[in-house]
């Protein structure tokens, strides 16, 4: 387990970016730690509020040198419209950086060569710029794939094209870039740059896309989960999800503490669902039938 | 400063504070934010024989000051447990109350027994019954609500293990008649009792017009059932003042959040208090309990926490 602190952040700013709200927090022992992939996981509603649990958020980028952490937050129901709603000077309890990061760097090529492909869904996208920086920092291609289902829940287009050296956009609806989902979009572009690496992070449905689409390239994804967490730091076994380990066996295992960042083709897709996920039979210590 | 000391079944802690069991894990996460050896005893996840992969997921739903969970007992089962996890717990020198399981009351004294072979033996301070676990018999119904079923667990397990290492059973309060399931345990050799585990409940999602825990019901915690807790212990407590039962020692857990809510247990009949839920929501919250209690029993000018225990029941005040 890295490093982590408990920290009460000030907010420095927050900017409307188009569906979403970009805050830039001061937690300097947060943003020494941190690194691309992690989250923090904030209280909401203030001291009297009848909202316990910590709402999670991937670190959108991290400044050790003045102590920054900024993430990028979708108002979802009442505990994240709080957080939109907090303005400069206000403060916020944050415990960070939580979980793996992303794996780096990437594995050369047959050329020596290292290049990837980072892929994005709505807010998703939120922490693979910094990622993207991190990775071009050590000489790799990046390229860049954002969806969303319409142009104003698509975040960091802007961003995208400074920190990759190609970027692709797809909307549902087709109001900005070309219409479809960024499964349609990125067999060619992991064709045509030759990634071993995928990362991805967004809803389910499109890690499972990416997941699928990694395999038929030959490359490897590296998926960043966002399942219900009550704690964020491993201790309510709430946030688990069946995922097959090094011995080759599935586990239930916690995603805020061994996530949220899974080698695709580890996670058991087949047991997700109509919101749900199930226990599959063959996991360790799965209910067998007429036991507990 | 006043003394901090509790006195429970021979067991001398430091100080009343304790996590509970399912909300601190193992030790190893919280002890990132905070040495775990300052608490009186850490109260670990309830252990099974075998390993379980407990419930699929929803598990959890936040509710109005308050949260369900449906975990299921996930766990790595005794083995894994008595060669990892207790001696993890011995290295950091926190004094470990075992939380403990099975679905009959023969597997209940297996995982005792096996517990009792752990390298780190000498940790254990004591065990916790969690008889809110389904009875295989009686086709996963809970212990907790039959004191009959109850009381053949308890035997089980002191029968199990030596008479120096103080038996708590950890009682529900989803039961008519808790005095009577608290003397069947008592009966049975339970050197004191843990009162409350979570108490059932459930949400349904509108928008998906179904359940919306995977496990259907969950346990509903934090400080939403602390009213629950608070009458739990005074009709226990107030039961042993009545003679109506051996007086025995009361771990109180419910609720708790703050050194206040710590001091409202204690009033009601606890000598010692578990935190759960308020440690979600703060890592820290058993260790910031204990310091506000410290700094509350000093401004009310209470030399011991001893004299709080049981404070507000009339005999204690007018023996
Ligand atoms: C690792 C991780 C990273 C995330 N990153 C971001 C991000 O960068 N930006 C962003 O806007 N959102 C992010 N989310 C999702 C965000 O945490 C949820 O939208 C938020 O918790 C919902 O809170 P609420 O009060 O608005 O909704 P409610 O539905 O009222 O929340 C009730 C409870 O359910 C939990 N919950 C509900 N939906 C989710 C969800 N989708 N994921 C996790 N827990 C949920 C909440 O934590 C809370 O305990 C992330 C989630 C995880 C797990
Ligand atoms: C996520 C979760 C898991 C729990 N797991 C257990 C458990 O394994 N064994 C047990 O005896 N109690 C378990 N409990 C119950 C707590 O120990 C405690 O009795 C209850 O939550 C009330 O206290 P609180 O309001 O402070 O949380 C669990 C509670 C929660 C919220
Ligand atoms: S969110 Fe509590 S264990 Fe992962």
């Amino acid at each position: 387990m890295s490093k982590v602190a408990h920290e009460v952040a000030r907010v420095l700013s927050s900017e409307p970016a188009g569906a979403y709200r970009h805050l830039v927090l001061a937690a300097p022992t947060i943003a020494a730690y941190a690194a691309p992939g992690q989250f923090v996981a904030a209280t909401v509603g203030g001291p009297t509020s009848g909202m316990l649990l910590r709402r999670s958020f991937s670190i959108h980028a991290a400044d050790p040198a003045v102590g920054t952490v900024e993430i990028v937050v979708a108002a979802h129901a009442a505990g994240t419209t709080w957080i939109t709603q907090r303005r400069p000077g206000d403060e916020v309890d944050l415990v960070g950086p939580l979980g793996r990061p992303f794996p780096v760097p990437v594995r050369p090529g047959p050329d020596g060569r290292t290049s990837a492909v980072l892929v994005g869904g709505g807010y998703g996208s939120a922490p693979l710029f910094w990622l993207a920086r991190v990775l071009r920092a050590q000489g790799t291609h990046v390229e860049i794939v954002l969806g969303a289902a319409s142009a104003d829940r698509l975040f960091g287009v802007d961003l995208a094209s400074a920190v990759a050296d190609a970027v692709a956009v797809t909307t549902d609806d087709g109001s900005a870039g070309t219409r479809g989902w960024v499964s349609d979009v990125l067999p060619e572009v992991l064709t045509r740059s030759g990634a071993s690496d995928v990362y991805a992070c967004g809803p389910m449905a499109m890690l499972k896309a990416v997941t699928d689409a990694a395999a038929a390239a030959g490359a490897i994804a590296h998926v960043a989960v966002e399942e219900a967490m009550a704690c964020g730091v491993g201790v309510c076994m709430t946030c688990v999800m069946p995922v097959v380990g090094a011995d080759g066996r599935t586990r239930m295992v916690r995603s805020c503490l061994d996530g949220p960042v899974f080698e695709g083709s580890r996670v058991r897709w087949d047991a997700f669902g109509d919101g749900l996920c199930r226990v599959p039979d063959d996991a360790v210590g799965a209910p067998q039938v007429g036991g507990h | 400063m006043a003394d901090l000391t509790a006195s429970l079944a021979g067991l001398t802690l430091p100080n009343p504070l304790m996590t509970a069991s399912g909300c601190a894990a193992n030790g190893k996460e919280l002890h990132r934010f905070f040495d775990i050896s300052r608490l009186g005893a850490f109260v670990t996840k309830t252990v099974m024989a075998a390993p379980r992969s407990g419930r699929g997921t929803p598990r959890m739903a936040e509710t109005p000051s308050g949260m369900l969970n449906s975990i299921g007992l996930q766990g790595p089962g005794i083995d894994a447990f008595a060669d990892e996890d207790l001696p993890w717990l011995a290295s950091v020198g926190a004094r470990v109350l075992v939380s403990i399981a099975g679905g009959t009351p023969a597997e209940f004294a297996q995982v005792a027994t096996r517990l009792l072979a752990s390298p780190a033996v000498t940790a254990i301070a004591g065990l916790e019954v969690n008889i809110s676990c389904p009875n295989v018999a009686s086709r996963g119904q809970v212990f907790a609500i039959d004191p009959h079923a109850s009381a053949q667990v308890v035997a089980a397990v002191r029968e199990a293990v030596p008479i120096h290492l103080p038996v708590f059973a950890k009682l529900s309060p989803d039961v008519t008649d808790l005095v009577t399931v608290a003397a069947a345990c008592l009966g049975a050799g339970a050197d004191g009792l843990t009162l409350i585990n979570t108490t059932l409940g459930m949400v349904i999602d509108t928008d998906r017009m179904r359940p919306h825990l995977g496990g259907i019901t969950g346990g509903l915690s934090g400080p939403a059932i602390r009213p629950i807790a608070v009458r739990a212990i005074w009709q226990v407590r107030s039961a042993m003042f009545a003679e109506r039962l051996p007086t025995a020692p009361i771990i109180g857990v419910g609720g708790v959040a703050s050194g206040r809510d710590a001091l409202e247990l204690a009033a009601a009949g606890a000598s010692a208090i578990q935190v759960g839920t308020a440690t979600f929501h703060d890592p820290q919250a058993p260790a910031h309990v204990l310091d506000e209690l410290a700094l509350l029993l000093d401004a009310r000018g209470y030399a011991a926490f001893a004299d709080v225990v049981a404070a507000a029941h009339p005999e204690r005040k007018h023996p």
